[in-house]
């Protein structure tokens, strides 16, 4: 059913569709609006058979989850940011024990300084952890990629992450097709687990493993979601049989076709990176876009296929590894690196802690790389001037405070100055 | 002390007997009523935790274990889950691929057991499996620091979880260290016998019982594996009752606390009699029995015995603080009215 709805509810309505027999509600900005959903449906009576739990912390709430899924039920908890931290732990043991919980993930920076706005640097400080992370890039995706992501989840018995931009997606309202709870049971089947904590087949989950074995169980793990890449493709196909949409898999590309330069990106950037093609391509550029919907399992091979015709390729991310640079551009050099003719690759970090991602940034950005290519990683729209001045100014004394703050006063004094000139 | 004999047993008398076991470990179960009888007297004991597990010689851990879940699976028909927070009791029990657990049994984290345990208990709810029940248990490092925002969590939301702590006052899996349960002046790695406070800081630590009491849950009980009848006892009320329970269970550690591996029962029985270790239950927020201590012994009685608080007794001379830790067992014998001769109500 089309309706014109916000992200977070559009996507509560889509997971009560899936039947999660155990909910872990805990509240952090922007995803709490999912937990509020669905607290809604199973309070009003729309969603049944559902237990609700209110916990004390993110770390109970993935693991009054993994308790849950252990013992047979389909569990589903919602974090972001600071509470995905919080949760770090129990993060690795869900994957570890594989057991197929979903989680979504409320795209959000990790302080300090502390921020609630978007980016992507949650969902890289666990992309090691063993979980299926998938990006969403609208607000449709983001309720079908949850439908799908149960499906795959319970399939492999391995947690699925669904990655949604915080705000950008959590807090919009657009139109969303729900779809309709017939054709959700049809995809998905009830969930038949492959472990169970069951008194009548008593079982040990968890014990220690040494040595002799420790490498086994973690290349089983890798094995694993190299064979999620499959499914996952297979999945979504199911799902645009059933539901007639494009939504899921591995990558998705626009314009490719003879493009010589391509932007490589994760999430809601998407949108405005491809009305910037649109408007280049009617300038005559030959540019294209590959969107990474499966960043854990990484596409390798198929992103491989993707870019292997073009000259140049930009990674547009909203993460760093401080002291290294974009993450995202890391995996696409290592799955380029065995072209003959790799392309060049240019990494750019973008949007961090909610900053506006502008076309006319953007429009900038893929010009340079063709013709101006810079060394290691650009950060867009940096903000020269200040960081110069911060450099400078902590440099000359030792007690030079706390730089963040140093930062902020720096820029009121600057629009201070600029006003008054205004002024005179 | 009085001794129980079976010439001076009335008929009424099976529910009042006390085991004072006086060094000769004589009084046992075939002398009292078959249905008085310990769980472990019975050849149908399910052997929750069998042989073969890596326990220290002597591990009033594994002693206290056994006898908990065992008195855990009878009341509830064999139909119990256990949850295990990281620590001695895991490692021991499970060297891969062995395990001593035979019944199902789960190992996530060191801090998360009471949420997993919730989990649990939601995941048996909503899939209609009533009569099955949970247990999630910890050392005290576990429970009384790293894992006590999860309980407490568990306690307040009042999910139907039988919460064990099995105290042996520190952190032994990792080599004996401070926990907030460690007992004060005693020695262990990161509180040395030296300098002018030797062993661990007076005024420090909490007894999580008395919090989890301030939680007003259904039931909150500790006990000692020197009584096992009292042990099972409390676990088979615990498991009547619906919603959150916690018991704490005081279980000697040989090796941690530098003591003979045979004093392991002596030393839980004299952490009780001389007001060491206070044995009680609570109710809604109230105490409603109390173990009674009918002579209380001195507190060196119990200290002696102890590598940990050798330092206390360096050169033939008591350190002043013995008569703190002495004072500690006072006001737990006020505290608690521990001194008389019957358990009481009230
Ligand atoms: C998060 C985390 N911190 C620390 C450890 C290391 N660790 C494992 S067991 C343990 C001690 C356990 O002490 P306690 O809970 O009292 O149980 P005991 O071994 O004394 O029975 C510690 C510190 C861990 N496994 N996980
Ligand atoms: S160190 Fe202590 S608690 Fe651990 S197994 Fe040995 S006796 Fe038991
Ligand atoms: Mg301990």
């Amino acid at each position: 059913m089309l309706k014109q709805i916000e992200g977070s509810k559009a996507m509560a309505e889509g997971i009560a569709l899936c039947r999660p027999e155990v909910i872990c509600a805990y509240p952090i900005t922007p995803q709490t609006h999912i937990v509020e959903g669905l607290g809604d449906l199973v309070k009003d009576g729309s969603l049944t058979n559902c237990e609700f739990i209110n916990v004390e912390s993110e770390f109970a709430a993935l693991s009054v989850a993994i308790g849950a899924s252990a013992a047979g039920a389909r569990a589903y908890t919602a974090t972001a940011s600071q509470g995905l931290l919080f949760m770090m732990e129990a993060v690795y043991n869900a994957a570890g024990l594989g057991l197929p919980i979903v989680m979504t993930l409320g795209n959000r920076a990790i302080g300090a300084p502390i921020n609630i706005w978007n980016d992507h640097s949650d969902a890289m400080a666990v992309r090691d952890a063993g979980w299926l992370q998938l990006f969403a890039e609208t607000n449709q995706e983001a309720v079908d990629l949850h439908i799908q992501a149960f499906r795959i989840a319970e399939e492999l018995s391995m947690p699925v992450m669904v990655n949604v931009d915080g705000f950008i997606l959590t807090h919009a309202v657009e139109r969303v097709d729900i779809p309709d709870q017939d054709n959700v049971d049809a995809f998905l089947p009830s969930y038949e687990p492959v472990q169970v904590l069951d008194p009548d087949e008593p079982a040990s989950i968890g014990a220690m493993v040494g040595p002799e074995a420790f490498t086994e169980v973690k290349y089983l793990a890798h094995y694993k979601q190299t064979q999620a890449l499959r499914l996952i493709t297979k999945v979504a196909g199911e799902y645009r049989t059933r539901f007639g949409r494009d939504s899921g898999g591995l990558v998705r590309t626009y314009r490719t076709q003879d493009a010589e330069t391509i932007v490589v990106a994760m999430g809601s950037v998407c949108g405005t990176i491809k009305d910037t093609i649109d408007e280049m391509r009617d300038e005559g550029y030959p540019i294209g876009l590959v969107t990474i919907v499966s960043y854990r399992p990484f596409p390798s091979a198929a992103l491989r296929n993707a870019l292997a015709g073009a000259k140049d390729i930009v990674v547009v991310e909203k993460a760093i590894s401080v002291g290294m640079g974009g993450p995202l551009a890391i995996d696409v050099d290592e799955a380029l690196r065995n072209l003959p003719h790799a392309p060049q690759l240019h990494s750019a970090v973008a949007g961090l802690g909610g900053r506006p991602i502008l076309k006319a940034s953007l429009h900038r950005l893929f010009r340079e790389a063709v013709v101006q290519p810079w060394e290691g990683t650009q950060f867009l729209d940096l903000n020269v001037r200040v960081v110069g001045r911060e450099i400078h100014r902590s440099a000359k004394t030792r007690r030079s405070g706390p730089t963040a703050e140093a930062l902020l006063r720096q820029l009121a004094a600057e629009e201070r100055d600029s006003a008054e000139k205004g002024r005179l | 002390m009085a001794e129980f004999t079976p010439e001076s047993a009335g008929p009424d008398d099976a529910q009042k007997l006390r085991y004072y076991q006086k060094g000769t470990f004589t009084v046992g179960n075939r002398l009292v009523d078959a249905d008085a009888r310990t769980v472990q007297a019975s050849e149908e004991r399910s052997n929750a935790l069998t042989c073969g597990h890596r326990a220290c010689q002597g591990c009033g851990e594994a002693l206290g274990a056994r006898y908990a879940l065992d008195a855990a699976m009878r009341a509830t028909n064999g139909k119990l889950i256990a949850v295990n927070a990281t620590g001695c009791l895991e490692v021991f029990t499970t060297p891969y691929p062995e395990t001593s657990w035979q019944l199902p049994w789960m190992h996530s984290l060191f801090g998360n057991a009471a949420a997993v345990a919730t989990g649990v208990a939601a995941a048996l709810r909503v899939k209609g499996k009533k009569e099955v029940r949970v247990v999630a248990q910890g050392g005290d490092g576990g429970t009384t620091d790293i894992g006590f925002q999860c309980l407490s969590g568990m306690f307040e939301r009042n999910d139907d979880v039988l919460y064990i702590c099995y105290d042996n006052e520190g952190y032994m899996n990792t080599g004996v260290q401070r926990s907030s349960a460690t007992p004060p002046a005693a020695r262990t790695a990161t509180t040395p016998a030296a300098g002018d406070e030797p062993g661990n800081v007076f005024g420090t630590g909490k007894f999580v019982p008395r919090i989890a009491v301030a939680h007003r849950i259904p039931y909150v009980a500790t006990a000692t594996v020197a009584d096992l009848h009292d042990l099972e006892r409390k676990v088979a009320k615990a498991m009547s009752i619906r919603g959150a329970r916690y018991l704490q269970i005081d279980v000697p550690c040989p090796l941690g606390w530098g003591a003979a591996s045979h004093d392991t029962i002596r030393l839980a029985r004299l952490a009780v009699e001389t007001g060491f270790y206070p044995i009680f239950e609570a109710e809604h927020g109230k105490v409603t029995r109390v173990r009674k201590i009918r002579k209380p012994r001195p507190v060196t009685d119990y200290l002696r015995l102890q590598k940990r608080f050798a330092h206390l007794f360096r050169d033939g001379h008591e350190d002043p603080r013995v008569t703190r830790l002495q004072a500690m067992c006072d006001a737990n014998i006020e505290e608690y009215g521990l001194v008389g001769d019957d358990e009481t109500s009230g």
